[in-house]
């Protein structure tokens, strides 16, 4: 048996450790650029980071599926550490992930080739998790950030994530033109989150 | 160390949910969170408790809290209705967390019908039970309409019913689940609190999140987010006044529940909200039914939300 | 004066010691014990286990004991408890012609292969009470076949099929089946969701629906083409093994009513089929749910319809008894903060309505 188990450990106390993170996760939803800090680690195979490998324990199961970007789906090892302790099926197609982590942001696929839901059930689309180099705080005056308006946030909020596509902006706007279809997405990076959730209003020229 | 020996009760999980629903509700917490005011679909369990008493807010509590929340459940704005203190104890028992009465303490607040008093705040959640999820479901029975109705933002049909209230009484006839549009997008129900409440829905700086255990739907509202009562330029919505301030502590501006005293017509109006009555009485502030009634202008004509 | 109702938790405790002593009775009977309920009230056993959707008769009988013989109660019980349990998968679709017959009529034809077999059925009783049961007489030794002389009894429906006299009903894929237990349903439901509401829901229900199409709203012109009652073997393939291993076996009854249909552009005239499925020997529930499966296939068919049995919203959205039940009883929680609400509004509607009514007057007198 010993010779099919993967390399790298899960959570040590799966309960607690996946409640924890969620409501992380779930504050980052719902406060959308604001930095939320991610409560441990992992120690997964490369090249998956630790936060999206805990972000994928937390999230996928048999019921939620998995996309993996070409850099991550190219490792063995990371396939079968997501699939021995998660369970969640591994998916090709980005539209047909639940969840799709992207460990190489420079490359991802376009917002729109993941599952944008259906009008009737916008619920049914892809969260992104990705994986960038950079995350923090900015003010709303940085040229770099992306400044958000709408749900979830009191006036303006601002934050640096990096790298990224260069039309990203542009993309994130015409993501929230679809609302209420339209992916959300989830930056990580050195254990610490935040998110644009499809309701944000991006602010700025592209 | 399997999940059943995690808990304090023996062969249950921590929270009784077991892993895989607890995931399964998050994921549709966070797709609620994205989409304010779009009820998602959700594989909604049998719970130990009847469908129609809080099964839905039952869920998304156990699927949230930790073992360092501190957890208030009142229904009727009280903290000792029956139902509040049986799923209080669900709680103590399965999570074994802090539980406490009082607003500011609670991290996560589950609650029927009511929304407290004391305005809360970054960091607090706020768990509403939902019985009927769709603001649209009297006026149309059928889900499949509703969806659709929802897709293409089309609220004529609710607009049609409040106006016709308008027409016949002078004035919107709802009191209570009175309908608010979310973020400029969706139609949601509040649920089962008064009018009076909505209000609070917008702006407030917590989380609010909804949970419908039998029609099977979690929603939600972020922090920070617009929630508009409907309403017409002629007749905008007006929240009930109450004529008397609170008999025991003295409140004004708050919601009051009516005590009949005999069968002589006697009565008198006290907070709906006990925690907010019995702290201002704990802080002195009498009413007219006090042992101590101090008399008239004695509280300085403190008022809700005014901390 | 006025204080606040305190001690909600002391008076809740109070009244389950109340309920336990209750249900326990005058302590000069003997206590009833599960295995008697689940021996002797084998019906009402099987009731909670159908609509309960789990196959265990001890608990099952336990829940009745503890429910005070609430079935409702009970099946409610059994639901909470099932849904706790870990779920490893699906079994292999289950070869009910290959059941172990203990009762097997057909109505559609005098007889045939397998014959027909009676079994224990109140079918032809006269139902009189029988006061000999309160003495707790002894029964006579039954007659029974012979061992090894066991039925071999197709499906009536299997009959029909070979003479392409009633439709075919196969998957078109091996796609695992929906499970309404994990899935949130979307309508319009497909055929696998809805029996799988049908054989959970409540039999009060389906069975007056079920009349309700009999008596004119949406007729479909049913014979009881076979009702199968006896064991049948549950197989699962596990992942790591690959073939099937016996899991054991259940007790079941199988409704298939058949009916006409007169055909349509692109479908010749043949029967159709209505469907009925239970744990245990539940007659009355299979056929109810096989009445009102073919009444939700009015759509399929084509047919008239409008009536309640074959509106799919209302017949999946009302017949869970749990649900039900649950909201229905959730009146009795307090509701006095809406309530306070509305009558501040009925007395400010009669107050403007007694003005209104003065106006008027004052305006008539001048």
């Amino acid at each position: 048996m010993t010779a099919t188990l993967p390399s790298g450990a899960g959570f040590t106390d799966a309960v607690g450790q996946t409640q924890a993170l969620f409501r992380v996760l779930m504050d980052a939803m719902a406060r959308p650029g604001s930095i939320g800090r991610m409560p441990f680690d992992l120690a997964p195979p490369a090249p998956l980071t630790p936060e999206l490998a805990a972000i994928a324990l937390t999230m996928a199961d048999q019921e939620a599926s998995l996309w993996l970007d070409p850099g991550l789906s190219a490792v063995d090892a990371v396939a079968r550490y997501l699939r021995f302790h998660t369970g969640a099926p591994l998916t090709d197609d980005p539209a047909q992930g639940a969840f799709a982590l992207i460990g190489d942001p420079r490359h991802m696929p376009p917002l729109d080739a993941f599952s944008q839901g259906l009008e009737d059930y916008p619920d049914r689309s892809t969260t992104l998790v990705i994986a960038v180099e950079e995350l923090a705080a900015a003010t709303p005056d940085n040229a770099r950030a992306f400044v958000l308006e709408g749900p979830g946030i009191a006036e303006r909020a601002a934050f640096i994530a990096s790298p990224l596509p260069d039309d990203f902006r542009a993309q994130l706007q015409r993501n929230r033109a679809r609302f209420p279809r339209g992916v959300d997405c989830l930056f990580a990076c050195a254990g610490r989150i935040a998110a644009i959730p499809r309701s944000s209003t991006i602010i700025g020229g592209v | 160390m399997s999940a059943a020996e995690t808990g304090p009760t023996h062969g249950y999980n921590f929270a009784y949910l077991d892993e895989q629903t607890k995931r399964m509700i998050r994921r549709a917490i966070l797709k609620a969170v994205a989409i304010p005011g779009y009820q998602v679909p959700f594989a909604s369990r049998e719970m130990p408790m009847p469908y129609g008493w809080g099964t839905g807010g039952v869920q998304v509590t156990a699927a949230i809290i930790g073992r360092c929340d501190t957890l208030k459940v009142i229904d009727q704005g009280s903290d000792d209705t029956t139902n509040a203190v049986s799923i209080r104890k669900f709680f103590a028992k399965t999570a074994g967390v802090a539980t406490t009465t009082h607003t500011a303490e609670a991290t996560i607040i589950q609650t029927r019908h009511r929304i407290p008093e004391h305005t809360l705040k970054a960091g607090q959640i706020l768990v509403y039970q939902v019985p009927i999820p769709e603001p649209l479901r009297f006026l149309e029975p059928r889900e499949t309409e509703t969806r659709r109705l929802h897709a293409l933002k089309d609220y004529g049909l609710m607009q049609v019913k409040l106006y016709e209230d308008i027409a016949r009484h002078g004035h919107i006839a709802t009191t209570y689940a009175y309908p608010v549009e979310v973020a400029g997008r969706y139609v949601m129900d509040p649920s089962p609190i008064p009018k009076f409440d909505n209000p609070k829905m917008n702006m407030s700086e917590a989380l609010q999140l909804f949970g419908a255990g039998r029609e099977k739907r979690i929603y939600a509202v972020p922090p920070h987010t617009n929630v508009r009562s409907l309403d017409f330029e002629d007749h905008p919505f007006r929240v009930q006044q109450f004529a008397t301030p609170c008999a025991l502590c003295g409140a004004e501006g708050v919601y009051l529940d009516e005590v009949v005293l005999d069968d002589r017509g006697g009565r008198m109006f006290v907070c709906s909200d006990t925690d907010f009555c019995e702290e201002r009485r704990a802080q002195g502030f009498t009413g007219t039914m006090s042992p101590d009634w101090k008399g008239e202008g004695a509280n300085g004509g403190r008022q809700a939300n005014e901390r | 004066m006025y204080v606040a109702v305190k001690g909600g938790e002391a008076a809740i405790d109070n009244a389950h010691t109340l309920l336990a002593h209750t249900r326990r009775g005058a302590p000069e009977v003997p206590e009833i014990t599960p295995a008697q309920i689940a021996g002797q009230l084998t019906l009402a056993a099987e009731r909670v286990m159908a609509e309960g959707s789990l196959y265990d008769p001890a608990l099952a009988a336990l829940a009745i004991k503890q429910a005070r013989g609430d079935l409702v109660e009970a099946i409610f019980l059994v639901r909470a408890f099932r849904t706790t349990l870990p779920r490893f998968g699906q079994s292999v679709p289950l070869d009910t012609s290959a059941m172990a017959i203990e009762r097997r009529i057909s109505a559609t034809y005098k007889d045939l292969p397998g014959g027909q077999v009676l079994g224990p059925t109140f079918d032809y009783t006269h139902r009189l009470i029988d006061f000999l049961l309160e003495a707790g007489a002894e029964v006579p030794e039954p007659a029974r076949a012979d061992a090894g002389d066991a039925v071999v009894a197709p499906r009536v429906t299997d009959l029909l099929d070979g003479e392409s006299l009633i439709e075919r009903e196969t998957r078109a894929d091996d796609a695992p089946a929906p499970d309404i237990t994990r899935e949130p349903m979307e309508f319009p439901a497909s055929r696998d969701q809805r029996l799988q509401v049908l054989a959970r829901g409540d039999e009060g229900f389906l069975l007056a629906l079920g009349y309700s199409t009999q008596r004119g709203y949406g007729r479909t012109h049913p014979f009881v083409g076979e009702i199968r009652f006896g064991e049948v073997a549950v197989e699962f393939v596990p992942e790591e093994l690959g073939f099937p291993v016996p899991l054991g076996n259940v007790r079941l009854t199988e409704c298939q009513m058949v009916n006409q249909f007169t055909g349509s552009a692109d479908k010749p005239p043949q029967f159709t089929r209505g469907y009925g499925l239970v744990f245990g020997q539940g007659e009355r529930k299979a056929m109810a749910m096989s009445l009102v499966d073919r009444a939700l296939r009015a759509h399929e068919f084509g047919e008239e319809s409008g009536a309640p049995a074959q509106d799919e919203e209302f017949v999946l959205s009302h017949c869970d008894n749990v649900q039900a039940t649950g909201f229905v009883e959730h009146l009795k929680l307090p509701h006095y903060v809406d309530f306070q609400a509305e009558l501040e509004l009925v007395r400010r509607m009669r107050a403007e309505y007694a003005a209104r009514e003065e106006r008027v007057e004052e305006e008539a007198r001048e």
